[in-house]
């Protein structure tokens, strides 16, 4: 069963003589429990592609299919509410929010979606047990180190149990040493949950865990290579 | 959504708040400066405009009057009326009334061996007039009168200086009798007496009941007055006196003085329009303070959005913020505000110095400060309500970021 469906999606910016084209006609079909990175240089439209499935802007032309619907044609209200059940985001910058601890960070998604109190702690505490973080949740954002803040924005993405998991240039602010654990987190999460992941990377390690390569380059999906 | 993440938009609006703590003192200082102005001037008014009410109503007002059917159009002694008769007697010995009295009261001239005045000669039952009329009151100089036959008179303080005599002394009123001649009578100045106004002074004298009917030859009286628990509850009350003696004229107090009614009706629209032009001010501070805070969260709120939060919802959060403010900002005003008008100025601010002016506008030289509840409400509904329309359009602009332009703003 596919999660992601791409059919011949182009996006714009600009008009005229100034218009760029970030991504050109590009198709794509993403199946579930799927490790996925998507490289390339900048400019090559992974960031935008990235958007373009998880709702975050709107395609210029063709249809993005996410979980059975399309999301193309969705309203803001509905794009939301998409977001909220089915996509987690991990950004390159964690995007903590930085008056909450680590824990009400991660239960900041549960909260919207209306999970009971007590249903939150239980998983929070879990999911922030299983990237490593038991003891530090009630420390806030800037008490955190970089790579303490990248889980926990894992964590906030993972706890919802998402079919998607959205990533963009997750490890460019970490060390290697920092990197590689992340990496060996996720592709656990992946193996364990069976979670979908979509990565956009510069970064070979990164690249090195994927199963599935995608190269872009000037909004096209130039390879796709199967990897372990 | 909003309802079940209550905590969420709460726990989130109160630590955003505390962010920038100095901005946020400001505008709260803002918003409770301009409550406790709010607040103190709804005091002052409520204050002078009560004190107007009590001392019309304190002035032989009373809560309600029976006359003779034509005795307002035309105070003369023909249009005076009988002692109240059986079914009246019953309505005004009611629990309704806390308490009534029987006047004579006609236009006379007052002589002095200096001055002549003109006055309205007012006959009282001098125990039922205590509570019910300043005239109950003890006098500044002598004495007060004691009985209905008391023989003395009881004159202003500055009616006494226009004309010209003292206590002790002895004054002639005249006046109309029953048969249309001039009934004449020297009287033994008893007391002085003092009004809130001086006008009062100089507009009444005061002698026994049966002293003025004797005076003028009748057995009848001018007017009653009454005064019930609640000068607002009055209309039954007038109602059941109407039924009871429908050839007398019964009249409440808002009927009798429809210039005060129109007062009352004027302050309230008054008050509402000064309660926007002090909203008005400190909307502008407001909303600048929520749309910097917006602004400045731009990335935050794209991060919400990306997260799954619904446009409405990130509405509800800004207000949230605002509500926030708005609570504690009332809450200090309102302290602040009571603090002034019931503890610094219980006492009221003694403004004898101008009371010459005061006098043209028929106040009191104290100008007392009273709070009622429904004046509250209404400053606090107003600007907690205008508070959250100001902060409406921050709110809808934070709503209509798009996701991937706020979350990538840096």
């Amino acid at each position: 069963m596919s999660t992601v469906t791409l059919k011949k999606v182009g996006k714009t910016f600009g008009e005229g003589e100034l218009a760029v084209h970030a991504l050109k006609d590009v198709d794509l079909e993403i199946k579930a429990g799927g490790f996925i990175c998507l490289s390339g240089p900048s400019g090559s439209g992974k960031t935008t592609l990235l958007n373009m499935v998880g709702g975050l802007d709107r395609p210029t032309t063709g249809e993005i299919i996410v979980a059975d619907k399309r999301v193309d044609l969705m309203e803001k209200g509905e794009l939301a509410e998409m977001r909220l059940h089915n996509i987690g985001f991990i950004f390159q910058a964690y995007n903590l929010i930085p008056v909450l601890t680590a824990r009400e960070n991660v239960e900041f998604v549960m909260q919207l979606q209306g999970i009971p109190a007590e249903e939150r702690h239980k998983r929070s505490s879990e999911i922030l047990d299983e990237v490593g973080l038991n003891g530090l949740e009630d420390r806030k954002p800037a008490e955190l180190s970089g790579g303490q803040q990248q889980r926990v924005a894992v964590a906030r993405a993972l706890v919802s149990e998402p079919a998607l998991i959205l990533a963009d240039e997750p490890t460019a602010n970490l060390d290697s040493v920092t990197a590689e654990t992340l990496m060996d987190l996720l592709r656990h999460l992946n193996d364990e949950h069976g979670i979908t992941f979509l990565i956009s990377t510069h970064d070979k390690l990164v690249m090195s865990h994927a199963r599935r390569l995608l190269q872009m380059h000037d909004g096209q999906i130039i390879n796709d290579i199967q990897q372990r | 959504m909003i309802g079940r993440s209550l905590p969420l938009l709460t726990t989130l609006g109160w630590r955003n708040l505390w962010r920038h703590p100095r901005r946020t003192i400001v505008i709260l200082f803002a918003i409770t400066l301009g409550v406790w102005f709010m607040v103190v001037s709804a005091g002052m008014m409520i204050g002078i405009v009560e004190q107007q009410v009590r001392d019309m109503i304190f002035n032989l007002t009373g809560h309600a009057q029976i006359h003779h059917a034509k005795y307002r159009d035309d105070p003369a002694i023909e249009h005076s009326m009988p002692a109240p008769g059986k079914e009246l007697q019953e309505v005004l010995d009611s629990a309704a009334v806390k308490q009534w009295t029987s006047r004579v009261r006609l236009p006379a001239v007052v002589m002095s061996e200096r001055e002549s005045r003109g006055v309205m000669l007012v006959g009282i039952e001098p125990s039922r007039e205590q509570g019910l009329s300043f005239i109950g009151e003890p006098v500044v100089e002598g004495r007060a009168l004691e009985s209905p036959d008391d023989k003395g008179i009881v004159i202003g303080r500055r009616m006494a200086e226009k004309l010209e005599t003292r206590l002790g002394k002895r004054v002639v009123v005249m006046a109309q009798d029953k048969q249309g001649e001039v009934a004449d009578r020297g009287f033994r100045i008893v007391g002085l007496y003092q009004a809130e106004l001086e006008a009062t002074e100089t507009a009444y004298v005061f002698t026994g009941l049966v002293t003025a009917q004797k005076l003028l030859g009748i057995n009848e009286i001018s007017e009653i007055s009454l005064i019930t628990e609640s000068r607002e509850n009055i209309d039954t009350l007038v109602a059941d006196i109407r039924k009871a003696e429908p050839g007398l004229e019964s009249m409440s107090w808002g009927e009798l003085e429809p210039l005060m009614v129109t007062a009352l009706e004027v302050y309230d629209n008054f008050m509402i329009i000064w309660y926007l032009i002090i909203f008005a001010a400190m909307a502008f501070g407001l909303t600048n303070t929520m749309l910097m805070s917006v602004f400045e969260r731009t990335r935050e709120i794209g991060l919400f959005q990306a997260l799954g939060m619904r446009p409405r919802f990130i509405v509800g959060q800004v207000l949230m913020e605002t509500l926030i403010l708005l609570l504690v900002g009332v809450a200090l005003g309102n302290l602040t505000g009571w603090f002034t008008t019931n503890v610094i100025f219980a006492n009221g601010i003694d403004l004898s110095n101008f009371a010459r002016g005061f006098e043209a506008f028929q106040m009191s030289s104290v100008m007392q400060f009273q709070l009622e509840l429904d004046d509250l409400v209404t400053i606090n509904i107003l600007v907690i309500v205008l508070g959250l329309v100001a902060s409406l359009y921050p709110a809808v602009k934070a709503a209509r970021y798009v996701p991937v332009e706020a979350i990538t703003r840096t």
